[in-house]
């Protein structure tokens, strides 16, 4: 009970979102659930990018480079996968290819004390580069992803449809790594760590922390979800390869994770809501109610990120020293 | 390229920049000082080494190869004056990037603002086509106007909302995109391609398109002059040692009484109307009239431009040049061995790459001058 009081915006919000969707549900079912449905598969990409956006930003390390982490994954994943005709070689792929992608942001930005934005920028440019110049038009994926119903869960109402049955790999990581990055990061001692080298490095230093080794790891590690976003655009989302396919997703995380104010279930909250406003624009496309251009209803989540970050960025507060190289010895 | 060392400005303990002294005398110090230029010199030779290799493994002999395409960039017939048409809007493009870049703000939404400034001025173009040079004058106000008014949007809600201008750039950039088609696709496309559903407007007539002089393009002799202009703005005005100042230490700047969400927009607004005319002009000058493959990769290209030239207004020029003769060449390139012109991406990618990582400059010089940055930009506040 404790935890509810203490947490009284976040509960109130929850509860007056369940009720609004379970109120949408009855009045029109079908509808709904394929929204919702329509919002979570828009959202899980965007969630795995804005975890490692959290993850690094937390250990105060700016990572721009997650569009081209996911564009090198999606194509890595997607070729693999046709090639050696077997999927999961496509997503250890993909994951592997996050991964490298982090392992060289972190160094670069971390070790060489490069600009990170810039860091982040060139890493697009690069990826954008390789993926346009070995593009090859034609290949097919060895088959669909496989997808499961969770038992017991996915007989609930509304929820079990949109979030428990018909489940992914990706899906389902998604979620797992949302719950267990916000575990971490708030109740263990790495993520005690990690907030501090990304809140004020050089006491974490005074207190024996390796803030560069720490960082490295993290920004590293963190890649394994971009690429599992990536993987997700190419093996699951569309079943196929194209040229810039992440369409800015990478930077959508972004602006997802300053208004999930670098907490991952928030991010995880404002991911599923850019879903579903983008689902609500598509609906009211189909349903002829508003009859706007669909070349502009595709502009909406973008707008919205601006409208978003307008009203937001002025309200939470970024880590510390987010963006700043640790160099021992500086105050 | 001498003030390399000028720009060096850490972004954790930016200090006061002090005036350099100039290295007096001999080889050594001549390289020292122009340490940047001979790292993208090796940098270009090492991405070019790699394409070779990567033109090798395609069954392609790699000196014939680019061979043909610096020979189609430059030695063909009309190849240099294609050459020129192309550098024009990069140089404007990377001029985009380094005004606000001189702020410390990383613009890059040249793609968006490049891609209305494009429509307005072809639109524009059109309207005003009766009245021979002067509409072409018209249209290239109008690029100005539309990728200026993008731009303030990204500097507007950076300067009094604090969002960060690459996100706000990259969004506008994706609506630039969206509200492109739909005109194009709806009320300004041309009558004569509604029948056959061309995304196109219709084109600008004969006397209001941008030409050029005894075989040198107007726009790149107007984008030639806006980097001069650019480089006298920022080094020899009270402007520019503005920017100059919040870009090396937004807080003294503050002090010293710097306007500094003014020179924000301003910087913005400058960079987006560079990138507008970039659209207009190529509007104007190569297709006559907006389709959307007309954008292709030149905002982009403006930012490996910029940080090619160290963010140096004038050193945009020889950059532009650069990448104009390879993406000038792809197309021969393709042409004649069937490579993806997509291979100038690839390298582009390499010289950035090696370039922008200060490793390369330690290696050659053995010192941690490199180390330095061609600029900073800043996250959150």
């Amino acid at each position: 009970m404790s935890w509810i009081t203490k947490n009284k915006t976040t509960v109130g919000a929850f509860v007056g979102v369940m009720i609004a969707a379970y109120l949408f549900y009855f009045i029109s079912g079908v509808k709904a659930t394929s929204m919702f449905a329509y919002a979570w598969a828009y959202a899980i990409p965007l969630v795995l990018a804005a975890m490692v956006g959290v993850i690094g930003e937390r250990s105060g390390v700016v990572n721009i480079g997650i569009e081209g982490q996911m564009l090198v994954s999606a194509f890595g994943a997607f070729f693999a996968a046709a090639y050696s005709g077997s999927l999961l070689v496509g997503i250890l792929v993909g994951m592997g290819c996050g991964l490298i992608l982090g392992g060289f942001l972190a160094w670069t930005s971390v070790k060489w004390r490069m600009d990170q934005i810039i860091a982040g920028v060139v890493l697009n440019i690069v990826a954008t580069g390789i993926t346009s110049f070995y593009y090859k038009p034609g290949q097919q994926l060895p088959g669909l992803m496989p997808t499961w119903d969770v038992p017991i869960l996915s007989k609930i109402p509304l929820l079990g449809p949109v979030f428990f049955s018909g489940v992914g790999v990706f899906a389902t990581a998604a979620i797992l790594a949302t719950l267990a990055i916000h575990f971490a990061l708030f109740y263990t001692r790495w993520g005690l760590r990690t907030r501090s080298v990304g809140e004020y490095p050089s006491a974490a230093d005074t207190a024996g922390i390796n803030v560069e080794r720490l960082r490295l790891i993290n920004v590293t590690l963190a890649g394994i979800l971009a690429g599992m976003a990536g993987a997700y655009l190419s093996m699951d989302g569309s079943s196929s390869f194209e040229r810039g396919m992440t369409a800015g997703r990478g930077f959508l995380a972004l602006a997802i994770m300053i208004m999930g104010a670098w907490r991952p279930l928030r991010a995880g909250a404002a991911a599923l809501l850019f879903g579903f406003i983008s689902a609500i624009g598509n609906q009211l496309q189909a349903d002829k109610i508003i009859t706007v251009a669909p070349q502009l209803v595709g502009t909406l989540p973008y707008i919205m990120t601006l409208v978003v970050l307008a009203v937001a960025a002025g309200k939470v507060r970024a880590p510390g020293a987010v963006g700043q190289p640790f160099v021992k010895g500086d105050k | 390229m001498t003030d390399l060392t000028k720009e060096s400005a850490a972004p954790a303990s930016p200090p006061p920049a002090k005036p350099e002294d100039k290295p007096s005398g001999g080889a050594l110090a001549f390289l020292f000082s122009h340490q940047s230029g001979i790292v993208i010199a090796v940098a270009l030779l090492v991405a070019l080494a790699i394409g070779a290799i990567l033109i090798r493994y395609q069954g392609v002999s790699p000196f014939y190869a680019y061979e043909t395409l610096v020979k189609e960039a430059l030695f063909v017939d009309g190849g240099l004056e294609r050459t020129l048409v192309k550098t024009a809007p990069l140089i404007l493009t990377g001029l985009a990037v380094v005004l606000p870049l001189r702020v410390g703000l990383f613009n890059i939404g040249g793609q968006g603002q490049l891609n209305l400034g494009a429509i307005a001025g072809a639109w524009l173009g059109y309207l005003f086509g009766g009245w021979g040079p002067l509409g072409a004058v018209i249209g290239m106000a109008a690029g100005i106007v539309a990728g200026a008014a993008v731009a303030a949007i990204a500097g507007a809600l950076k300067a009094w909302r604090g969002v960060h201008e690459v996100i706000s750039t990259i969004m506008l950039n994706s609506i630039s995109v969206g509200i492109t088609w739909w005109l194009v696709q709806g009320p300004l496309q041309a009558e004569s391609a509604k029948v056959s559903h061309i995304p196109q407007t219709e084109e600008i007539p004969e006397a209001a398109r941008v030409g050029s002089i005894v075989g040198i393009p107007v726009s790149f002799l107007i984008a030639v002059a806006l980097a001069a202009l650019c480089w006298w703005v920022l080094g020899r005005t009270t402007l520019g040692f503005k920017f100059d100042t919040v870009g090396k230490n937004k807080h003294a700047a503050v002090y010293a009484g710097v306007p500094l969400n003014k020179i924000i927009v301003l910087s913005m607004v400058f960079g987006g109307g560079l990138a507008g005319l970039a659209g207009a002009l190529e509007a104007q000058g190569t297709l006559h009239r907006f389709e959307p493959a007309i954008t292709g990769s030149l905002g982009f290209d403006g930012i490996t431009i910029a940080l090619l030239a160290r963010i140096n207004p004038v050193a945009t020029i020889p950059a532009a040049f650069l990448v104009g003769v390879l993406r000038t060449g792809a197309g021969g390139l393709q042409f004649a061995t069937g490579i993806a012109p997509e291979i100038v991406d690839l390298l582009l990618a390499l010289t950035l790459l090696m370039v922008s990582i200060p490793v390369l400059g330690k290696w050659i010089f053995r010192s941690r001058a490199d180390k330095v940055q061609a600029s900073a930009t800043s996250w959150g506040n």
